[in-house]
């Protein structure tokens, strides 16, 4: 009962940081609204019991991106968002149906997914006390073992990532 | 506890709003924020589907998909900083030439 108590919070949070998202103009005021999903989300991962993703999310995500985010808004001293006469209506007028679909299809879901409802879920799996399931031991262990070759595949994707980024974003010389 | 289709009602809420914000705004960091909330919706299903499954292999997938959004946030930040100094503008309906 807590647990759904708290997962309606968060996720009023969360759909309000998301619909904020969309209704700012100013993209520093969207950035700022992100932070609030990412966060929210963060304590729905809890919630679940993936405490080390839950970690991953506040310390990755709602730190490290949305600081680039927002540093990257303030360098470029970006203004609200301007609408040209011109500009692409057919983004615009797909936008509405497009969110009009998704909900229908999140609709789909419930009903198709009604029979597994009896089937709760959420809550740390506890044994001695501790946290076994999504604590960053098991997940360590799993990422290690089985997942080593991919987690160092990762490490050249992030320094090709970080040369790219310099290389972009140096001012050439005349 | 809460059941598994309040997790995913959320995670499909939070994707279609991403695909709205990323089909009406025409700022181009208000589009990158956009893709940033569909990834956070689908790394939700992720890991609501782990923990109904019981396997911990949906907190590694959420792990991969963290790397690359971060990688994919700085390259991408680095192409808006480049096309701000050439364009003075960060309006996606201006920058409709490949050339300069």
């Amino acid at each position: 009962m807590l647990a759904l108590i708290l997962f309606f919070i968060f996720a009023l949070l969360c759909v309000g940081g998301a619909i904020n998202l969309l209704v700012q103009k100013h993209p520093i005021n969207s950035a700022l609204s992100l932070i609030v999903v990412m966060g929210s989300l963060a304590l729905i991962y809890l919630l679940l019991g993936a405490e080390f993703v839950a970690a991953v999310q506040v310390i990755v995500y709602a730190g490290a991106v949305m600081v680039l985010f927002v540093f990257v808004i303030m360098l470029l001293n970006a203004g609200e968002e301007e609408r040209l006469p011109h500009g692409s209506r057919v983004a615009t007028m797909l936008g509405v149906p497009a969110l009009i679909i998704g909900l229908g299809i999140a609709a789909a879901v419930v009903s198709h997914l009604a029979g597994l409802d009896r089937i709760a879920i959420g809550g740390p799996t506890v044994m001695n006390g501790e946290n076994v399931f999504g604590n960053p031991q098991a997940v360590g262990h799993l990422l290690f073992r089985e997942y080593l070759l991919p987690f160092e595949v990762t490490s050249i994707l992030i320094l090709v990532a970080i040369m790219g980024a310099v290389v972009l974003a140096r001012r050439e010389e005349e | 506890m809460v059941p598994l289709s309040y997790y995913l009602v959320l995670s499909a809420i939070l994707f279609a709003c991403g695909i709205a914000g990323f089909l009406i705004k025409r700022n181009i960091i208000t589009i990158f924020l956009s893709i940033e909330l569909m990834l956070n919706g689908v790394n939700l299903s992720f890991v609501a589907f782990a923990a109904q499954l019981n396997k911990l292999e949906g907190h590694i997938f959420v792990f991969f998909v963290m790397v690359v959004a971060a990688a994919e946030a700085a390259v991408g930040l680095a192409i808006i900083i480049a096309v701000f100094r050439t364009r003075e503008t960060l309006n996606v309906d201006r920058v409709n030439l490949l050339r300069l």
